[in-house]
């Protein structure tokens, strides 16, 4: 599925980083990361193992709380809103982990209930399954619902983490790695899903990666993550486009059609 | 002597940064511990209450730890009551077994046995358990979602476990009553109304209440270790096995501290 860049609203931006730094004991591991995300659009950060990816979007969640800098997610502050309103607004946030991050002791379908019966305790029967049945569709994983995750392969266990988020209807999605460990055609696969997410429910989304494909397939803005800070943003073809000895390297190792 | 000969060796060094970090981690621990058990009293008893959740545990804690108890539970009162009878029988006083079995049993054995046993099934289950949900990033994913880990995975298993040890523990006594029933039936041919009659003639209310109080500290103990241990697990599989095995080793060190405390407290009300 081809990208379509008219639905990005530029006047609407959901999510406002301004001059984030984090450390871990001596080590800064950001230093000073501004972003504006757009509603509808898909932003990709690329970097090394180690440079700070999987922690901005872990700060962007109220996972990590930030040494400095303010974080604007959806209208809210989240250095000034309370644990229960922080509880509210994740809700509203989708967070696919690198490992999936499914519940081992439960069945594809008590994990894809699980965050709705929590958060939503009117719900009927009927309902809860109609909304199970409508995100393993989206994901094509209908036939899993009884499995556990263990059954599941790496692919499946992405796809049905993604499946989890989706059923809350969040307006943001943040995706850490999702094609880390997968085979070349179960990559293009979740790659596809990432755009047909970003269709289907509309969302904005920020995507973890050091995967090219990835990056070339998903992206409408790309940004290179480099010794803490946004070094290179743009489409794919601008932030490559350089002689950069820092840069240049990432892309001529990686494979591109 | 020059002012080199005065600086520490090397593993001198080692030892001294060694015992310095030892230490700052283990009051730093004591700190997070009680941040974590007002983090418990504050969570587990405001709406949404995890109901459900709670007997779930409750029968993971308690039903699956039967066989276990109750065989341990009879070996403890046949063993004692054998190897009690002997000096008993120096002073001809072989009549009084029942009475002593029963304060044994009632008054430390059942509790105590019960909680240690607990802290080896139990205690390392739940800090396997939530070790292993804490570095495949499954609590993460908890939280991100909107769902309260602490209350959903910590406030049911210590709830559980300070409900159910109290009843495995009472289970535990009755089972003792049994082994040594039937010992000295073998040995002694006494019938089981007289060894009941005998076996409870010698208590008195204290000893239930100090009973139940001391195995509803220990349920308590057991299952907040676990959870700790467990709930700041570090990164990798190393760190899931140091959960289960801190949460042991903690559990029934504290165990025996609470049993010393609680008996010198309830000593000075008889």
């Amino acid at each position: 599925m081809h990208k379509d860049k008219t639905k990005i609203d530029h006047k609407n931006v959901v999510i406002k980083i301004r001059g984030l730094e984090k450390a871990f004991e001596d080590y800064a591991v950001l230093r000073g990361i501004d972003l504006d995300l757009y509603q509808g659009e898909n932003f990709v950060v690329l970097g090394r193992s180690g440079s700070g990816k999987s922690v901005l979007i872990k700060l962007i969640s109220g996972l990590l709380k930030p040494d400095k800098g303010t974080i604007e997610v959806l209208g809210e502050d989240l250095s000034k809103i309370t644990e229960k309103e922080l509880q509210h607004l994740r809700t509203r946030i989708g967070f696919s982990f690198q490992s999936s991050a499914l519940y081992d002791s439960m069945t594809v379908r008590k994990n894809l209930e699980f965050p709705l019966v929590r958060n939503k305790r009117n719900l009927t029967r009927q309902e809860i399954d109609k909304s199970v049945e409508t995100v393993l569709d989206a994901v094509g994983l209908s036939q899993t619902i009884n499995q556990m995750p263990a059954e599941l392969s790496g692919g499946q266990r992405k796809r049905i983490g993604i499946a989890r988020t989706l059923i809350l209807n969040p307006e943001i999605m943040l995706y850490d790695e999702p094609t880390a460990g997968l085979d070349p055609i179960t990559c293009i696969e979740i790659n596809e899903l990432i755009n047909e997410v970003q269709q289907r429910y509309n969302t904005s989304s920020i995507i973890i990666t050091h995967d090219l494909t990835c990056a070339k397939t998903t992206g409408d803005r790309i940004s290179m993550l480099l010794d803490g800070k946004f070094q290179r943003t743009g489409s794919f073809e601008e932030v490559f486009d350089t002689k950069d000895k820092r840069i240049k390297p990432f892309f001529d190792y990686n494979f591109i059609e | 002597m020059d002012a080199a000969d005065n600086k520490p060796s090397p593993i001198e060094r080692t030892y001294k940064v060694s015992l310095r970090q030892r230490m700052a981690s283990f009051f730093v621990n004591i700190y997070k511990i009680h941040l974590f058990i007002i983090r418990f009293f504050k969570e587990a008893f405001l709406p949404p209450y995890e109901l459900k959740e709670v007997v779930r545990q409750c029968y993971e804690t308690g039903v699956r730890s039967l066989p276990l108890i109750s065989v341990t539970g009879f070996i403890v009162g046949f063993i004692f009551t054998k190897q009690s009878r002997p000096s008993l029988a120096t002073f001809g006083a072989n009549s009084w077994l029942p009475s002593l079995v029963s304060i044994a049993i009632m008054r430390a054995l059942a509790p105590l046995v019960t909680a240690l046993i607990a802290s080896g099934k139990v205690g390392s289950s739940i800090g396997a358990e939530l070790g292993s949900m804490r570095v495949t990033e499954q609590i993460d994913a908890m939280e991100v979602s909107g769902t309260n880990p602490f209350k959903f995975l910590v406030c049911t298993r210590v709830l559980a476990t300070t409900i159910v040890i109290p009843i495995l523990a009472t289970y535990a006594a009755y089972i003792g009553l049994l082994g040594g029933y039937l010992n000295i039936s073998f040995n002694e041919g006494t019938s089981y109304t007289a060894f009941v009659e005998q076996f409870f003639s010698p208590l008195v209310f204290l000893d239930f209440t100090a009973s139940l109080i001391k195995s509803i500290v220990f349920g308590f103990t057991i299952g907040i270790v676990g959870c700790y241990q467990g709930y700041y697990a570090n990164s990798g599989t190393e760190g899931v096995g140091k959960a289960a095995n801190g949460a042991v080793v903690t559990a029934m060190f504290l165990v025996f501290i609470e049993e010393i405390i609680i008996v010198q407290i309830t000593g000075n009300f008889r």
